[in-house]
Formats: C-alpha cells, sequence, structure tokens
C-alpha cells in the first residue's frame, strides 16, 4: 500500500534547518527509507512564507501571499513509501527525523488511482 | 434454530473472514447475505449437518462475487480464503484490532461489540447512551478506517498489550453488564463469560484479565438470588442457598492467582469487593472502597464508597455523597442517597431521592423494590 508521510516540524527544527545536524539527520532517514526499498518519491519543502495559495473567491481567482493553514508546527516536507500495512507505514513515519525535534507527522493512505471510463 | 446458530457462530465467522480479507464491513454484508440464505433455504431444505461450514462456503463465495465486482481477480481473493477451513478461533485477533490507536477511542469498545459480539448499533447505543444515528456513524466510519487506511489484522507487539488488553476487558465488561437484567440478552452474558474465560487462557500472565473474570463469576452466581418470583433482591437479603458456589470458588481461585502476580488494578479490585461482600466483611469492603477511589475515582466507585459506609455511618454516607457535585442521572447515587436519608429519619427528602432513583430506573422490579423503599419504614 502507497502512504504519504506529511511531516509538520517543530519551530525549533524549523530554524535549524541550516545546521549540518539537521540535514544529516534526513539525510541518514532518506538513505534508510531507500535501502529499505520502499522509498516511491518524497522532498523537502521551502518554508510555509515561501507559499502562495490560488482559490476562486465570488467566481474570481484570488491568489495571496502564505500557506493555506498557518499551523503551529510548519508543514515542511513529505515522503511516499510503500509498506504492507498502515503498522509498517507508522513505524517508518516514527523515525522521521521531525518527530524527535518535537513536531508532527501525518500517514495519510494513497486513494488506488482512478480507472479510466 | 437458525437464530441459535447465527448467535454462537457470528463472532467466530465474521473474525475468520475478516482476517483474511482484511475488510470487517465486507465479511459482515457477506456473512449477512449468507444469513439469509441459510433463512430461505434451510426451512425447505432442512438444515444442513454443518451449518457453520455452510456459512462459511456462502459468504465466502459473496465476497469473491463483491471483489469481481470491484475488479479485483478472483483467484487473488480465493488464495486469501482458502485457508479458511476448519475454525481457529480468530475472536482475539478481531479485538485487538478492534483496539488499535488509529481508530478513534470512543470507537473501539462499540466496534468490539459489534464485530466480535454480533450486537446491533441500536443495542450499543442503548448500552451505552449514544444516539443511534451516531453509533452507527461511528462504526461504519471505524470500519472504513480499518479497510483504507490498511489497518493491519495482526496481533500486536507484545509490549503493546497491556493498553490494548484494557479496552478488550472493558467491551467484555460493557457486553456483560448490556445484558445483566435482560432475560433476552442470555446468549450476550454466555458470549461475555466466554470471551472473558479466552482472555485468560490466552494471556496467563495478565492479573485484570483474570480479575475480570471473576468479577463476572462472582456476579453470574448470584443470578438465581437476584430474582425470585419476578421480585428483586439485594444482595445483603439474599438466599445464600441459591449462589452458585462452584463459581464463587473458581472466582475466588482466580482473585487468588491474580494477586500473586502482582500488578493491582480495577478488575481485580472490584473482584475483591465482590468476595468481601460474600464473606460478609464490611470493614474491608470500606477498604476497599477507598482503594478503588484512589486508583480510578469514577461516579460507580464514589457511590460505591459512600454505600459502604450506609449501614454503619449513615452521616458519613451522605457526607460522601455531597462530595459528589454532579450526580446527574446516576441511578444508583440516588438510590444510596435515599437510602442514607432514611437511615437518619428525613423521610420527605428521603422519598424524593427515592422517586428520582425510580425515574431512572428501566427494570419494573427494580422501579417495585424501590418503591417499597421510598415509603415511611
Amino acid at each position: 500500500m502507497l502512504y504519504t508521510i506529511l511531516i509538520y516540524e517543530s519551530a525549533a527544527d524549523t530554524a535549524r534547518r541550516d545546521e549540518p545536524a539537521y540535514r544529516a539527520s534526513y539525510l541518514a532517514y532518506g538513505k534508510a527509507l531507500r535501502e529499505a526499498g520502499i522509498l516511491r518519491g518524497g522532498a523537502g519543502l521551502q518554508l510555509p512564507e515561501t507559499a502562495t495559495t490560488v482559490r476562486l473567491a465570488g467566481g474570481k481567482r484570488v491568489v495571496q501571499d502564505g500557506p493555506y493553514a498557518d499551523t503551529k508546527e510548519k508543514m515542511g516536507g513529505f515522503y511516499v513509501i510503500e509498506v504492507d500495512d498502515l503498522d509498517k507505514a507508522l513505524e517508518w513515519a516514527a523515525r522521521c527525523p521531525a518527530v524527535a525535534g518535537e513536531g508532527v507527522v501525518e500517514v495519510r493512505p494513497h486513494l488506488a488511482p482512478f480507472a479510466p471510463g | 434454530m437458525i437464530e441459535q446458530v447465527a448467535r454462537r457462530s457470528y463472532g467466530r465467522l465474521v473474525a475468520l473472514l475478516a482476517a483474511r480479507c482484511r475488510d470487517i464491513a465486507a465479511a459482515e454484508d457477506a456473512l449477512g447475505e449468507a444469513l439469509l440464505a441459510a433463512l430461505r433455504q434451510w426451512p425447505a431444505d432442512g438444515v444442513p449437518e454443518n451449518p457453520e461450514a455452510w456459512l462459511m462456503t456462502a459468504a465466502k463465495r459473496r465476497l469473491v462475487d463483491e471483489a469481481r465486482k470491484a475488479g479485483v481477480r478472483a483467484r487473488t481473493v480465493l488464495d486469501a480464503l482458502d485457508d479458511v477451513d476448519g475454525f481457529p478461533d480468530e475472536r482475539l485477533r478481531l479485538l485487538f484490532v478492534c483496539t488499535h490507536p488509529a481508530l478513534a477511542p470512543e470507537v473501539q469498545v462499540p466496534l468490539m461489540l459489534q464485530t466480535v459480539l454480533g450486537l446491533t448499533a441500536e443495542a450499543i447505543a442503548a448500552a451505552l447512551c449514544v444516539a443511534p444515528r451516531t453509533m452507527g456513524q461511528r462504526l461504519w466510519r471505524a470500519k472504513a478506517k480499518i479497510r483504507d487506511a490498511g489497518v493491519p489484522f495482526e496481533m500486536p507487539g507484545r509490549q503493546e498489550w497491556p493498553a490494548r488488553v484494557t479496552t478488550i476487558l472493558e467491551a467484555i465488561y460493557a457486553a456483560y453488564g448490556s445484558g445483566w437484567e435482560d432475560g433476552r440478552a442470555r446468549e450476550l452474558v454466555d458470549e461475555a463469560v466466554y470471551l472473558a474465560r479466552l482472555l485468560v487462557s490466552l494471556l496467563p500472565d495478565d492479573p485484570e484479565a483474570k480479575g475480570l473474570l471473576a468479577l463476572i463469576l462472582f456476579a453470574e452466581s448470584r443470578r438465581e438470588a437476584r430474582r425470585v418470583d419476578g421480585r428483586f433482591v439485594p444482595l445483603d437479603r439474599q438466599d445464600r442457598r441459591r449462589w452458585d458456589a462452584a463459581m464463587i470458588a473458581e472466582a475466588e481461585a482466580l482473585l487468588g492467582a491474580a494477586a500473586g502476580q502482582g500488578v493491582l488494578g480495577v478488575y481485580q479490585l472490584e473482584a475483591a469487593l465482590q468476595s468481601a461482600h460474600v464473606a460478609g466483611d464490611r470493614a474491608a469492603v470500606i477498604d476497599l472502597y477507598d482503594g478503588l477511589c484512589a486508583l480510578a475515582p469514577t461516579l460507580g466507585a464514589r457511590v460505591g464508597r459512600a454505600a459502604a459506609r450506609l449501614e454503619l455511618d449513615p452521616a458519613a454516607a451522605l457526607a460522601a455523597l455531597d462530595e459528589i457535585e454532579r450526580p446527574g442521572d446516576y441511578q444508583p447515587y440516588w438510590v444510596c442517597r435515599g437510602e442514607a436519608l432514611r437511615a437518619l429519619g428525613r423521610a420527605a427528602e428521603s422519598r424524593e431521592a427515592f422517586e428520582r432513583a425510580i425515574g431512572l430506573s428501566e427494570d419494573a422490579a427494580i422501579r417495585a423494590y424501590l418503591a417499597t423503599r421510598a415509603s415511611p419504614p
């Protein structure tokens, strides 16, 4: 089954992004996922301040500066993994450096691909 | 006859099917269809020699059909279902699945009651005082979560058992409690006893599992004495010859074995309370209620603590009740209050409390009994 791991890192972690230790922990995590043969995709994302939203309001397109949700922990990236079941996904999610940094990680199963016709 | 087979086998068959296809809702639907087919065919063709095998075959066929419609290769489903011969008891696995932390806490006990014990959503809603529609939605969502998020049908690692087992014990206790006074729910009580025994045998190192079984056995042992000629008889007035001595002995043995396993818990305390009641040891009852309140100060424990003091010191009992800020609609509180006021000679207030209790009682025999207590001594 495919799962996306959404990373919400703590303010403390966000402040450490340039530190070698922060980067080393994510490099190690990514390596572990790859070596387990379960990594299917993912990316680190720039900070929420760099986000822009697009929506319709009263029929008109509105473009706004900033992220959709202003959360205490900031959405910092995601991984896509393929594992047997939710428990395996949760085990891997728990190892994400954001968790040790007192952030929150969300595990969401993928929809089955839409069949054509 | 069909209803009997259904009741006895439901939980086992759902568990077996669900463990293989990993979809509780689909397993329930398939079994439901199989039961409907049985209702149509068995009166005409006669009950098959092995009714469970018949139901399993019909349910498997149904699952394969549904899977085919959903585009899944029939072979895949059939392979998964193929080793479903003989009837291993997957109910414990199902009970553990229902307590997975991915499921909302308030749905875990209802899910167990529905899938393993076959209670309807309406019955569960009534037992837990939740609106039936809300309960139906919660159950539906929980089963969808299990299927869509891939909650595995595996036993969790040993280190997770203590937390999960606590919830399982809760469900069994709730099932037992909901069948307690209702004669029609006799099978539910038997199921609860069976599952409590199963847990004890499968978890020999768990003292709380023993505590729960002991508690249930104590309560069951007094079944014949609680009701005489349709009248409710309170414990201190029961004919002890009607108590089941064998059950009491077994319960005492379980308590002893649990005590040796070191970790005291709520069920062991409640069972010990029953034991103390049986022995007529009032001092022990008071001490045990104090202990129970220290460990888990639920409304029930706090009212029990007050009731324990009733006979020796009704003023103290009333004081203990007064400490409870929001008794609300908790019937035993009002019964206890009525008794305390009665003992203190405050007749008018006593009658008010008893009337409140009567209004909160569902059972006619209990209401009748309370009415006798409400009138002047």
